[in-house]
């Protein structure tokens, strides 16, 4: 369950730009989630409407997007990103090398936007 | 209105992880932090390792468990400096907590600090802990196709010891086909086959230490 203390860096981030941006109401938040960073999106959702319940933060819209893997080929660099689940002997669409890829994409977890209700006042 | 923020979700842990990289770097220590499924065999590792090194490194360990201090005591019975972090339920120890236990080392004339994360192969891979290698352990009871099922974990480490391999004729666990899954992941990781209950294949993961310890300068 690291999902729970995700969710818990996640509304702290929240709670910073709401307050930078003088915001009083989080509509939504768009995280995306690299595919080899194990997040399920489920479990996300459970923790942050946990945590959420009660707060001002209550009833906000938690958006997830998974990043697709990209892998740079050991052997010629190609980029590509291997189609089956089984990535660790994806074979390079170009030279057919199968071990040892680089992870171009695929770690990544970041809040990429957040929708706010306009500032009272302003 | 809509903000574009993007933040890594993970910065706050990222960020104290990145000062005890600081604090170690001034201090030339070599930290380490293992990782492997409960019952892999971590502690036993590191019994073997304080003991045998004893007389060449001055060693500390920060254990990390849901609950007990036995692994603490266990080490500590090596004549090695042991705090405990009991993380309460939580699956992973987070670099607040190793700073946190830092402060209750005595770190000045370290060689070496081993950071003992929770046993669990999933989320301890997301959390940097400021340490300068990540080490997977991995016992041959556990089937050899862990690294396939959990990819990140064996992506990011330097080193992966199989250990438990004097069980090897009574299970079916191939070191070749683990040895590959590994590597599929990582072309760089060293693999070290070792029994840490009948004192095998030791050596080997010892001059490992050694070297990534001479990298390190003081």
């Amino acid at each position: 369950m690291h999902e729970l203390s995700i969710a818990q860096s996640l509304l702290a981030i929240i709670r910073e730009e709401m307050q930078k941006h003088g915001s009083p109401r989080l509509i939504s938040v768009k995280v995306r989630h690299g595919r080899l960073s194990a997040i399920v999106p489920d479990a996300l959702a459970m923790s942050f409407e946990a945590l959420t319940m009660d707060t001002a933060l209550a009833g906000a819209r938690l958006d997830t997007e998974e990043i697709p893997l990209v892998l740079a080929c050991r052997a010629c660099g190609t980029k590509f990103s291997p189609e089956s689940s089984d990535y660790v002997f994806a074979p390079c669409p170009a030279c057919g090398e199968e071990l040892g890829h680089t992870v171009v994409s695929g770690k990544e977890l970041y809040i990429e936007y957040l929708e706010l209700d306009e500032a009272q006042g302003t | 209105m809509q903000i574009p923020v993007v933040r890594n979700i993970l910065e706050a842990n990222a960020r104290v992880s990145d000062d005890l990289k600081t604090l170690f770097a001034q201090k030339g220590i070599l930290a380490l932090n293992l990782m492997s499924s409960p019952g892999a065999g971590k502690t036993t590792l590191l019994e073997r390792t304080l003991t045998d090194l004893a007389s060449e490194f001055s060693m500390a360990v920060i254990e990390g468990d849901l609950q007990t201090d036995n692994d603490a005591q266990r080490v500590a019975a090596t004549g090695a400096q042991a705090v405990q972090i009991n993380t309460e339920g939580g699956c992973h120890l987070t670099s607040a907590q190793v700073l946190a236990a830092c402060k209750e080392l005595s770190l000045d004339g370290l060689d070496i600090l081993f950071i003992e994360n929770v046993g669990n192969l999933v989320c301890p891979a997301e959390f940097d802990v400021g340490e300068d290698h990540k080490i997977t352990l991995l016992s041959v009871t556990e089937g050899d196709d862990k690294p396939e099922k959990y990819p990140l974990m064996f992506n990011i480490s330097s080193a992966l010891v199989l250990n438990k391999t004097d069980l090897l004729p009574y299970v079916d666990f191939s070191l070749e086909r683990a040895s590959n899954f590994a590597r599929g992941l990582n072309a760089d990781i060293r693999i070290f086959p070792v029994s840490c209950r009948a004192r095998e294949g030791l050596d080997a993961w010892y001059d490992w230490l050694r070297a990534a310890r001479a990298a390190k300068k003081r």
